[in-house]
């Protein structure tokens, strides 16, 4: 456990770095939502991101659906999974949650040996259910709210707070540590590829469903993270973060702007204070920024 | 032989009322279960929709999902504060191209069904609640089952469902600020707009490619 509560302060170059992306921002930032104050710079970014995927990713993961048979496409993916289910399992026990790690660690014993290195994910046939936990929703259970959504270049959606987690995810993917490097690095690219090709359907859906894709995919993915954190039980996340119904006719928020200047020091709290503090002290900026869920 | 054939009457009376009472009894798990399991086996074993035939998965949403959810206030939510703003005509408009919108969306994703299982929770509600989560998970081929939950309220005609959360993202809530946006734009009508061009884009869509 002291582990855990170090890591994190190694890496507060890292979350300056972050806020110092954030504040150079800011005073760009076109944003009217709450949850979303940097959108000046976030929208530039999901512009680049798309550009690069519409001309390099898409097309490859594509033609790697095309081509490759689908039970190579299965090996791949299952064998990356069982890498992410070390970390999973990790941050499953951090979190407190023993029966769902020590699910992950049958599922990587299981995978790793009879699956044959991770290829057949015979652990969700014999019903042991995967579970993708990482470092932010580890920070997130423990009430560290989510903070201004961040769209990272490359990488694409996230907050602040998983911003913040991402190196210490890095560090636990045993694929990071594989010798020679070339291995790794091809490795890593077809990793990057079978994801995507996983994707393909769920982005040309999302293309015809939006009416404004980068709101659409914003407004998505702070739910869907939100409930990830929470494994989907709301009792959980009332009782850590307080918020509005948003079952009723009543408006939800005033969309007004926020003085420019108020991000990073929101920002700054988000990451640092547990949503205990954040709430039942008087920093009211931090609650303020995001009133709505 | 006068006997029995009262007894008969009687029980097709019975029979009838019965059979029409039932679905006005019906717990809305139970209703979502019935709709889900029809859905996805028609998808399922219906060649012309595994192939992406946009205009029978249309048929197909049209008579088994429709009936059973309630557009006025999906849409209403969706639109927020603004709801209230809109003359009646604006409303019917509004309501009528987001749901051509999801009509399109959710063909394209009923296309994609093949091998998935559907797992429903056990109901967490009071028998007296009007409004209730109904919540499932689809069990896919590959990767971590996905939460597919429905709100469900209670009207006059039956349990209608009127809001879906996919991967814990509710439709209505996806739609809201997209909806605020335009709206402060071009107002209702410029929604309603967006909206129709949107959906005439959809249209003239080359047909769906099956994959």
């Amino acid at each position: 456990m002291s582990e855990s509560t170090n890591k994190p302060q190694g890496s507060l170059a890292r979350i300056g770095l972050a806020l110092a992306i954030a504040a150079s921002v800011s005073a760009c930032a076109t944003g009217t939502n709450p949850r979303d104050p940097l959108e000046g710079y976030n929208r530039a970014m999901f512009k680049f991101n798309d550009t690069v995927d519409q001309v390099a990713l898409k097309p490859v993961a594509t033609a790697y659906k095309k081509v490759t048979p689908s039970f190579v496409q299965t090996g791949v993916g299952n064998f990356f999974g069982n890498l992410s289910d070390v970390w999973s399992a990790v941050n499953n026990l951090l979190q407190g949650k023993g029966e769902a790690g020590l699910q992950d660690v049958v599922r990587v014993s299981m995978n790793s040996t009879f699956g044959i290195l991770g290829l057949i994910d015979i652990a969700s046939q014999a019903g042991i259910p995967k579970h993708n936990e990482d470092f932010g929703q580890t920070l997130g259970w423990y009430g560290v709210q989510s903070g201004p959504y961040l769209m990272l270049p490359l990488l694409g959606p996230s907050t602040v707070r998983d911003t913040a987690a991402l190196p210490l995810d890095i560090t636990g993917d045993p694929w990071r540590y594989k010798d020679p490097v070339n291995v790794r690095n091809i490795g890593t690219v077809t990793r990057v590829v079978d994801k995507r090709a996983a994707l393909l359907d769920a982005t040309n859906l999302m293309e015809a469903a939006a009416l404004d894709r980068y709101e659409f995919i914003r407004d998505g993915f702070l739910q869907a993270r939100e409930s990830k954190v929470f494994d989907g039980d709301t009792d959980r996340r009332d009782r850590k973060v307080p918020k509005n119904d948003t079952s009723d006719y009543e408006p939800e928020y005033e969309a007004k702007p926020q003085p420019a200047n108020d991000a990073p020091a929101a920002t700054a709290a988000a990451v640092v204070a547990p949503a205990d503090l954040v709430t039942s002290g008087s920093n009211t900026v931090a609650s303020e920024a995001r009133p709505q869920e | 032989m006068k006997l029995m054939k009262q007894l008969l009457a009687m029980a097709t009376i019975a029979f009838a009322t019965a059979a029409q009472a039932a679905p006005a009894v019906e717990a809305p798990d139970v209703l979502v279960k019935r709709i889900s399991q029809d859905v996805i086996d028609t998808a399922k074993n219906d060649k012309a929709i595994q192939a992406g035939d946009i205009k029978r998965v249309t048929e197909l949403v049209e008579s088994k999902i429709l009936p059973y959810v309630d557009f006025q206030r999906m849409t209403a939510l969706a639109a927020g504060r603004f709801w209230r703003d809109a003359t009646p005509d604006q409303q019917k408009q509004l309501a009528a191209e987001f749901r051509t919108l999801l009509i399109y969306t959710y063909s394209g994703a009923l296309s994609q069904i093949k091998n998935e299982t559907v797992e429903f929770k056990p109901l967490r509600a009071d028998p007296s609640d009007t409004e209730v989560e109904v919540r499932s998970q689809v069990n896919v081929a590959r990767g971590e089952p996905v939460p597919l939950n429905y709100r469900v309220a209670k009207t006059p005609a039956g349990w209608k469902i009127y809001d879906i959360n996919v991967l814990g993202a509710w439709l209505v809530e996806t739609y809201k600020s997209s909806f605020a946006s335009e709206i402060s734009k071009g107002g209702i009508d410029g929604l309603i707009k967006t909206l129709q061009a949107k959906n005439k884009a959809l249209a003239s869509r080359p047909a769906a490619k099956a994959k």
